[in-house]
């Protein structure tokens, strides 16, 4: 009897102990920790000024991020699958100046487009096809390529600017939709980020990048064409620069060489700000997400608050590395917890 | 039995990652200066050797990472505070001798270099989101320090900025630093224990730390070195451009990483060369010098460079992966 009742107890102070040690899963989750970062900053931006809680400015702020949110979402992909491709900006920069290049010559918007998105493509497939095939690393990869497409711009485009552009073609990147405040850019994000969302987190395709980014090696030997995948992952985000040269160009209707430099470690900083592991196989759509839009408004904040744009780069800086760190002290803790509930049982 | 015949040394010496560069250097070399007999006069050469030189002390700096399995991509944003403090110094303290200034950028670089050490080693954060991270942090406390302003050349005493170009035994000052530099280095990475150990490291963390090599001591180590190296760049970059602004040596990274991509330099870490390393600096600057030589405009120069990266990079897996193949057969064999 004594033992039952022993036992009884004792399954009891577990189970409140489990409580208590799934808060603190909860809590300590990195998703979770973004929320709690993403709500003390608006609160902080809003008892600081009375412009920053207003729907008009929030909406207009969008404007500045989401393109780098947009060109995020296939980072996740590659990043997931512990490749690296830091040629984006240069992708984004060629496309531009295919799309500036054929307003010039009087070429219709579908077409701009549809060549952007064209040459996009192939200067991601060229990026996963040298990585994969000759097995290179993709860092040395699209270091070099970073060079060759920023320098085809360079080259063609010169000390040039490319500035006329066809009647409407503004829409993608400066209109709203039609009646409401809500940027068509920051819709096409929303409507991008729940697609990818559903890739990742539905789909056999996303399933088989964390199994790459956990371990290629198994993967494969599970059947996955891990070559295949990457370099399916690769083209992807060739075609999303692409679409984002678009977006880019209409938004500032100007295409000049030197676009979207230092495009490529901001976005990094995005994905990983979100909790993508660096090394692959860890993170989600929404840590992305929110770490975007902690970007976003923390810079527009700190823009209202008159703060210079150098405290901003070393506050962001900083938010990167405490998105590692922080998480692998909490690992830590609760590591030693773990230990130190073992130790009393 | 060894084989000490010619035949087998020459086989050897063109196996080397480095003999093949200086081939190519040569392939480059001859149809350039048959074209333009002046580019390899004595004034052009010294010219392309004192424009490399800062890169190939970062590049060095760069290697020793890389080697050990990580990247560093402050090394941009170390140059140029570095640069900065030192200008600013010079500027308000016109009395302290330029040596102590070479002196003081070391010691910035070291203090920067630790810091990323530490949070590679101890905070288990990958080298490349680390360096991410500071090379916005080390850029804007740049700008914090300078308060956005500039330091130009007549805010600078003269024996300054005359340093990196007083000649000594005909040879400039920047260029005798870049040769100690080497010359020390190489003799770190090769015969010294903590030098072997960056190459263990790099080679199989796992073995490494059986036999005994502190794992973390090296990733400090190396972190270290490239800092102390771009802090001594950074000096010598404000003496030498004569001017600091806040956004100099932006993207010098790249530079660097492509310097020791075309050394042969293995982004897996373990193996490579400091000598590979100052080859591949030297092609970047032959190749840089020679555009106009063979009339294509300087704005094709990116796209030339990315294509000669992509180039060495190809040649150096495609001969790695034949060396391994040979390798198995003769196991099996």
């Amino acid at each position: 009897m004594d033992e039952q009742r022993d036992l009884v107890a004792k399954s009891r102070l577990i189970n409140e102990m489990s409580l208590k040690n799934r808060l603190i899963e909860f809590f300590t989750k990195w998703e979770v920790l973004l929320c709690i970062i993403f709500a003390s900053m608006f609160i902080f931006f809003t008892l600081r000024t009375p412009y920053f809680l207003d729907w008009f400015n929030l909406m207009n702020a969008t404007f500045q991020f989401s393109e780098k949110a947009i060109m995020a979402l296939p980072m996740i992909f590659i990043i997931m699958c512990g490749d690296i491709d830091i040629s984006i900006a240069s992708i984004i920069a060629l496309c531009a100046y295919v799309v500036g290049s054929a307003a010039q010559g009087g070429a219709s918007i579908p077409s701009m487009i549809a060549l952007s998105l064209l040459v996009g493509t192939l200067a991601g497939l060229f990026n996963g096809l040298m990585i994969t095939t000759l097995n290179m690393p993709a860092i040395a990869v699209t270091l070099a390529t970073q060079s060759i497409f920023r320098g085809i711009s360079i080259g063609l485009l010169g000390d040039q600017a490319r500035t006329s552009f066809p009647e409407g073609f503004g829409f993608f990147g400066q209109e709203f939709i039609k009646g409401t405040i809500i940027p068509f850019e920051f819709v096409l994000y929303l409507v991008l980020m729940l697609l990818f969302a559903f890739i990742l987190h539905k789909t056999t395709y996303g399933r088989r990048l964390y199994a790459i980014g956990n371990s290629a090696e198994a993967a494969r030997f599970s059947g996955v064409n891990v070559k295949l995948t990457r370099i399916i992952n690769f083209t992807i985000t060739g075609f999303f620069c692409g679409l984002t040269a678009v977006l880019l160009a209409s938004r500032i209707l100007s295409v000049r060489s030197n676009i979207a430099t230092g495009w490529d470690l901001e976005i990094i900083t995005l994905v990983v700000l979100g909790g993508v592991a660096i090394t692959g196989g860890r993170g989600t759509v929404f840590g992305v997400f929110l770490g975007s839009l902690l970007v976003g408004y923390l810079k527009f904040g700190m823009g209202l608050l008159k703060f210079s744009g150098t405290l901003m780069t070393i506050v962001i800086g900083s938010l990167l590395i405490s998105a590692v760190l922080l998480p692998r002290l909490l690992d830590l803790y609760k590591a030693n917890r773990k230990l130190r509930l073992q130790a009393q049982r | 039995m060894p084989d000490h015949s010619f035949a087998s040394f020459a086989k050897k010496a063109f196996a080397r990652r480095e003999s093949t560069l200086i081939l190519l250097l040569f392939v480059l070399l001859v149809p350039i200066s048959v074209r333009s007999p002046q580019f390899l006069s004595m004034k052009n050469i010294s010219t392309i050797l004192n424009d490399m030189a800062i890169l190939s002390i970062v590049a060095i700096g760069e290697f020793y990472v890389i080697l050990s399995g990580g990247i560093d991509l402050s090394v941009g944003s170390i140059i140029a505070f570095s640069g900065m403090a030192c200008g600013m110094v010079n500027e308000s303290y016109p009395q302290v001798s330029p040596a102590l200034l070479l002196l003081l950028g070391i010691v910035i670089g070291l203090a920067m270099g630790l810091v990323n050490g530490i949070l590679v080693a101890y905070g288990k954060i990958p080298p490349i989101i680390t360096t991410l991270g500071t090379v916005n942090i080390y850029r804007g406390m740049t700008f914090l320090l300078s308060k956005g302003t500039w330091v130009t050349a007549h805010e600078m005493t003269p024996a300054y900025i005359a340093l990196p170009r007083t000649t000594f035994l005909g040879i400039s000052i920047l260029l005798w630093i870049a040769f100690f530099v080497i010359a020390l280095c190489y003799y770190f990475s090769r015969f010294t224990r903590t030098g072997r150990e960056i190459y263990a490291i790099g080679g199989n963390p796992t073995a490494a730390k059986f036999v005994g090599v502190d794992e973390n001591r090296v990733r400090v180590v190396v972190f270290l070195v490239s800092g102390a190296l771009c802090g001594l760049a950074g000096a010598l970059w404000t003496a030498r451009y004569a001017s600091a602004v806040n956004e100099m040596a932006t993207g010098f990274e790249m530079q660097a990483v492509a310097a020791c991509v075309l050394g042969g330099v293995n982004f897996s870490g373990g193996a490579g060369g400091i000598i590979g390393v100052v080859l591949g600096t030297l092609f970047l600057g032959v190749v840089t010098n020679a555009l106009p030589v063979i009339y294509l405009s300087v704005f094709w120069q990116t796209c030339v460079q990315g294509l000669i990266i992509l180039l060495a990079l190809t040649l150096n897996t495609l001969s790695d992966q034949h060396k391994n193949k040979k390798l198995l057969a003769q196991r099996r064999g």
